[in-house]
């Protein structure tokens, strides 16, 4: 790891200060999961970390009704272990108890992951289905319009993800195929349900990262079963390809992970 | 048996420290004035280094000193070697290329070290090692051993022409080919057979220290044999003389045999603390372990097998290309030829057998021996065929394998090997009942219900360890002796230690060795201290790899207690006034049998070193020392039973239940053999499962880290069912065999014989993948 | 240079570190704190995992200066002076350990794992918990027995019937 320099704003702006004052050459470090890591092997080498880990705004969990606000700094076991998740959308909540291992959800965030945005990443697939907003310190932004490309997100330099707010769905769940070596998602799905309109959020396969697989959305919007899904066919072309698994077996993994996420959220 | 001595489950006394974080590991020394080195390696598979620019890593902060191979060489540093001598079958011997321990000229493989920096940090020297400019003009690359065989292929070395190591044959051709002109049926495979990186948890650590005041050397490393380290590093590498170097080999994190071979950076950090002036400690990183640790296997073999019209097999002929890599590490000559093709007769009566093993260069890591080294692989060979052969036969795999067992011993194979003792019917028995084969066909069906395919499958192997009579492995090339020592010291109190060359990296021998002492003396274990891998303490000793420590290290100290034992009694017999044959030892008192009159041990240990009353001419003490050269390899076998379930939708596995039967001979602590038939399964299930590497047509290795390279996780693996059936060795005097690499050995092909019965595919290569299975699927569907 | 305080198994230590310093770093070199080990630099091994303010995590990827202000609890800190943890004596009853190297990682691990689930952990759950903890030598079967033990959980049924 390069040297760098480290500090520790108590407020959000004061963090937009310190980012300020470095440019485009300081990095937020939230629970620092992919970015320790990524300086370790020198890939990276921002000219000052500035922890997020301490500022008060980017902490808690808020559930009204099925309205849900969670502070960008909240952790995965926060968001996995939350009752008030767990009550209103389960599914969520599953999702975060399934990313990395306990040591990593003690450390990683909501915020960190999201504006990170890596293709394996398991939160894009949840924002994009329950048609999440992503809160900044300086707007909100439709979670659509978020996710731009692979590790590319809306967010300008020195914006920091505050919160993430959605509305709980009549059903939803999320399933996930892991990677055998690095365990990250390979396929991952996302369900969610309100009323007649379903959403199906992937990740992991693309080559763009995670998206919406909108023939499925269709198809399970008008017979919301596993086997609507069978008729479909997902087109390899954006199919990520690697020594883990060809774009073909990628693109059947997102047809059998979406119909057993459609089975979990039918709660068998 | 006592309740310490022979057979007992007595917990380990080595644990303590390692559960409370007191081990002490090569990383965790540091001595005054230490410093830290890191190594410029080379990002290209194959290049010429036309020139070296250290200036600007020179000036940065911390440096203390860059060196190059051309430093290292003239200094005299020697180039590594391979110590077994192999000659290909027109009696031309091996074509061994240099391999200097930092490239000056050419470098061969992505990871191979070009220059030392020694700065006052790891990270002061990381940084300046990225600084160093290293002139590079890159040459083309082979990274597979069939594709360097070509006409036409990139050359490696100038020694080798065509990139042949040796073309090696085993054997009876003539035999072979004419018992398959007379086969009703013939069974053919091609195997490939899966190259790992061995991954002991700790990473590779040295550090070397010169004293100028004494002109001496000392070396802690991560080694598996640190008396042969220090032999080769100053017979062959000269860098420093045998009598002025230690070695220490403090605790050691997991070896698997890739901590056997002395690699550049040991004999680079003892050279560079001597240039610098300096203590010099450099610690290996994961991703530079995966560049740059031994890599194990690396086959694509063509089988035959001849079965005449009764179904029993009249031969077995075999094809191997091992891929060796870039250079020829220590043992990497005997792996994939007398560690290997001398294992092909199996468990089975096979009245001929041929195998042709040619090695080959590449510019890949260099591959070495890997837990179970060769007989892996040649495991994989027969037990692969043999279940394919009785798919293609009609007949059930048991049934096939009973016909053709070998039941009389000893039994000469016609590869070499004379098998001693053992009892295959009574493993695969003892498999068949614990798996519940006779209800599987049930378990099946149920599966099929859940849309889920069942699959079974089964290995039964044999593997020659106790490595090994030193006569033999020496008329079949091998540079050094492969008995082992050790020395029993009886303080005047009566506490023992044992000094042995066995070095216990993750074994348990600070117990099982104690409980030798327990079994002769009664004596508690705690009253014992085995003290391993420091050549200034333990007279010499060729250390732990092929199963050896039981079977070989265990034997020696068995030799040494008879003395000692002997000398005792003696001294008892006098001060008893009582015949030497009427003294027993037992409970920790030496006892006159059918009297009650006896003395404490303590008491006759402390008359040894008074010396006031000892019978005439006996020297004072009791300390004895003996050295073990077996009289022939061990033979643990067994069955081994998988049954998977796969999901044909996903292609994914999952073991349902993995059941070992083994024959290690006399088991001195169940608790320590059954764990070490874990682990072993463990890597066998990871070869067969997960576990294998990718390099890219520049040679670069795609699987270089836990991010792409599929390590076994809790998740992966289920709870075993072993057990051990004893049909004692009658080669050494404990009837040992060795457990240490069986679990390794036998489970690739039991896993890939259930995989491939559940998805009705024979065309199935390690690692079984989720994206292959479910591929072998589609193709038959 | 920068100067931290970290409050490692109950004593506070301060020190000057460069702001790259990993924790395990400090621990290890700074503090002599040598039982947390480095087996990976992916954060995947688990070797190096201790507590930070009562939680699991690794201790490999996370910078000693943020780790500033709170406390650590290593592998040296969890035995009451010559009285083991329970898990530290349920692994060496159990033989959940073999070359020791993981092992210090592996407890730390089971320690935060039996305090968020106490005896209500199967095997399965445990499992899936050490997703983050490579052992290369025990094949994990002996490390899930000592953990179910140590947690007062029920062993699985292949177990009972050792």
């Amino acid at each position: 790891m390069y040297e760098t320099k480290y500090h520790r704003p108590v407020s959000l702006p004061q963090a937009a200060k310190f980012a300020a004052d470095h440019g485009d050459e300081g990095k937020y470090l939230a629970g620092g999961m992919t970015l320790i890591p990524t300086m370790k092997q020198r890939l990276a080498a921002p000219e000052a970390l500035i922890d997020l880990r301490h500022v008060p705004g980017l902490k808690g969990i808020k559930v009204e009704g099925k309205s849900i606000v969670i502070g960008g700094g909240m952790t995965h076991s926060d968001v996995a272990m939350s009752d008030e998740i767990k009550s209103v959308c389960p599914g969520f909540a599953d999702l975060a108890g399934l990313i990395g291992d306990p040591a990593v959800r003690h450390m990683g965030t909501v915020g960190g992951s999201v504006a990170n945005f890596d293709p394996a990443a398991d939160y894009p697939a949840a924002l994009l289905a329950l048609g999440a907003t992503i809160r900044t310190n300086q707007r909100e932004i439709a979670a659509d319009d978020f996710f731009v490309g692979l590790f590319e997100t809306a967010l300008e330099d020195g914006e920091i993800v505050t919160k993430i707010a959605f509305e709980a769905p009549d059903a939803c769940a999320y399933e996930k195929f892991r990677n055998p070596a690095s365990r990250y998602a390979m396929c991952g799905v996302f369900v969610a349900r309100r009323g007649g309109d379903v959403k199906v959020g992937v990740t992991g396969a693309g080559s763009e990262g995670a998206f919406h697989w909108s023939e499925a959305e269709q198809a399970l919007s008008s017979n919301f079963a596993p086997e609507a899904v069978d008729g479909l066919t997902m087109p390899q072309d954006n199919m990520m390809s690697d020594i883990h698994g060809s774009s073909a077996y990628r693109a059947n993994l997102v047809k059998v992970v979406t119909k057993r996420a459609v089975k979990k959220a039918l709660g068998h | 048996m006592g309740v310490e001595g022979i057979g007992a489950k007595v917990l380990r006394k080595e644990d303590r420290r390692f559960i409370t974080g007191r081990g002490r590991y090569v990383d965790d020394m540091s001595v005054p004035g230490m410093k830290y080195a890191a190594f410029v390696r080379s990002p290209y598979a194959h290049a010429k280094i036309n020139g070296l620019d250290t200036s600007a890593a020179e000036g940065m902060p911390g440096v203390i000193g860059i060196l190059n191979g051309q430093q290292l060489q003239g200094d005299g540093i020697g180039n590594l070697i391979c110590g077994w001598a192999v000659s290909s079958k027109d009696g031309t011997p091996m074509k061994m290329g240099a391999w200097p321990a930092l490239a000056s000229q050419t470098v061969r493989h992505v990871g191979q070290a070009v220059a030392i920096v020694v700065a006052e940090t790891q990270a002061q020297a990381r940084d300046a090692a990225e600084a160093v400019m290293v002139d590079y003009e890159e040459l083309p690359v082979v990274t597979k051993a069939v594709e360097a065989l070509k006409d036409g292929a990139p050359q490696l070395h100038p020694e080798a022409p065509g990139n042949l190591i040796f073309d090696w044959e085993l054997g009876d051709r003539a035999a072979t080919d004419e018992a398959f002109s007379k086969a009703a049926h013939v069974t053919r495979l091609h195997i490939h057979n899966n190259r790992l990186v061995p991954n002991p948890m700790e990473p590779r650590a040295a550090l070397g220290h010169y004293d100028p005041a004494e002109d001496h050397y000392t070396c802690w490393t991560t080694s598996q044999n640190p008396h042969v380290a220090r032999l080769v590093m100053s017979a062959f590498y000269n860098v420093a003389p045998e009598h002025k170097l230690r070695i220490i080999a403090p605790d050691v994190g997991g070896g698997f045999g890739s901590k056997i071979y002395i690699y550049p950076e040991e004999i680079v950090c003892l050279w560079a603390s001597k240039r610098t002036g300096v203590p010099v400690k450099w610690t290996s990183d994961r991703s530079e372990a995966f560049l740059t640790d031994a890599h194990g296997r690396d086959h694509e073999t063509d089988v035959e097998m001849a079965l005449d019209a009764d179904n029993k097999i009249l031969a077995l002929r075999v094809e191997t290309v091992a891929n060796l890599g870039a250079y020829m590490s220590l043992f990497s000559s005997a792996t994939p030829t007398y560690l290997y093709a001398t294992l092909l007769s199996g468990q089975y009566d096979i009245p001929a057998i041929h195998a042709n093993v040619k090695a080959v260069y590449t510019n890949t890591v260099p591959v070495d021996a890997y837990r179970g080294a060769g007989r892996p692989e040649a495991t994989y060979v027969v037990e692969r065929t043999m279940e394919t052969a009785a798919r293609e036969l009609g007949i059930s795999p048991a049934e096939f394998r009973r016909k053709n067992f070998i039941r009389s011993f000893p039994h000469q194979t016609p590869v070499i090997m004379a098998y001693d003792a053992g009892d295959f019917d009574a493993t695969l028995n003892a498999g068949m009942e614990a798996a519940d084969v006779a209800g599987f066909d049930a378990r099946r069906e149920e599966a099929r219900s859940r849309g889920k395919l069942r699959g079974l499958g089964m290995s039964c192997y044999i593997e020659a360890c106790g490595i090994a009579p030193s006569k033999a492995v020496g008329s079949l090339g091998a540079g050094v002796g492969l008995w082992e020592s050790a020395e029993v010291r009886v303080n005047p109190v009566g506490t023992i230690e044992i000094l042995t060359g066995s070095h216990s990296h993750g074994q348990g021998h600070e117990t099982t060795f104690s409980q030798l002492v327990a079994e002769r003396f009664g004596l508690p274990v705690d009253n014992v201290q085995v003290i391993h891998g420091d050549t200034d303490k333990v007279q010499f000793g060729m250390g732990t790899y092929g199963s050896r420590s039981g079977a070989v290290g265990m034997s020696a100290i068995h030799k040494a207690l008879d003395k000692v034992e002997a000398k005792a009694k003696k001294i008892a017999a006098h001060l008893l006034e009582a015949d030497e044959g009427d003294i027993v030892i037992e409970n920790g008192e030496v006892k006159v049998a059918g009297t009650d009159k006896k003395l404490g041990w303590h008491e006759v240990c402390l008359g040894a070193y008074t010396g006031h009353n000892l019978p005439d001419g006996m020297e004072p003490g009791l300390k004895e020392g003996a050295f073990y050269d077996p009289t022939n390899f061990t033979f643990p076998a067994g069955c081994y039973i998988c049954e998977v379930e796969v999901d044909p939708e996903t292609g994914t596995t999952q073991i349902i239940q993995f059941v070992a039967a083994d024959d290690f001979g006399r088991v001195i602590n169940p608790m320590i053999v059954d764990g070490q038939v874990h682990g072993g399964l463990a890597q066998g299930i990871g070869q067969a499962l997960l576990e294998g590497t990718h390099y890219d047509d520049a040679g670069q290795l795609l699987t270089a880290s836990y991010m792409d390279y599929a390590m076994p996780r809790a998740w992966d693996l289920p709870m075993f069912k072993v057990s051990t059936h004893e049909t004692l060795c009658p080669g050494n005097p404990l009837g040992m065999k060795g457990c240490g690499e069986a679990g390794a050995i036998g489970s690739p092909p039991a896993v890939i014989n259930a995989i491939t019965d559940a998805i009705g595919n024979n065309e199935l290569t390690m690692p079984a993948t989720p994206e292959k299975v479910w591929k072998a699927l589609s193709a038959v569907e | 240079m920068t100067d931290v305080t970290i409050t490692v198994n109950g004593r506070e230590m301060k020190g000057s570190v460069e702001n790259r310093t990993l924790l395990v770093q400090f621990l290890r070199e700074h503090l002599g704190l040598t039982g947390t080990h480095v087996g990976c630099d992916t954060s995947q091994c688990g070797a190096c995992v201790v507590h930070l303010d009562g939680k699991a995590v690794k201790s490999c990827t996370m910078l000693a200066v943020q780790a500033s202000g709170s406390s650590v609890t290593t592998i040296e800190g969890i035995a009451e002076g010559q009285e083991l943890h329970p898990v530290q004596a349920a692994f060496r009853e159990h033989h959940g350990l073999q070359c020791g190297y993981c092992t210090p990682g592996m407890i730390m691990t089971a320690v935060d794992m039996i305090n968020r689930h106490g005896s209500s952990l199967d095997e399965e759950t445990v499992r899936e918990e050490l997703d983050g903890n490579i052992c290369r030598c025990t094949g994990y079967h002996n490390i899930v027995k000592a953990i179910l033990s140590a947690a007062g959980a029920a062993q699985p049924q292949a177990v009972a019937a050792e």
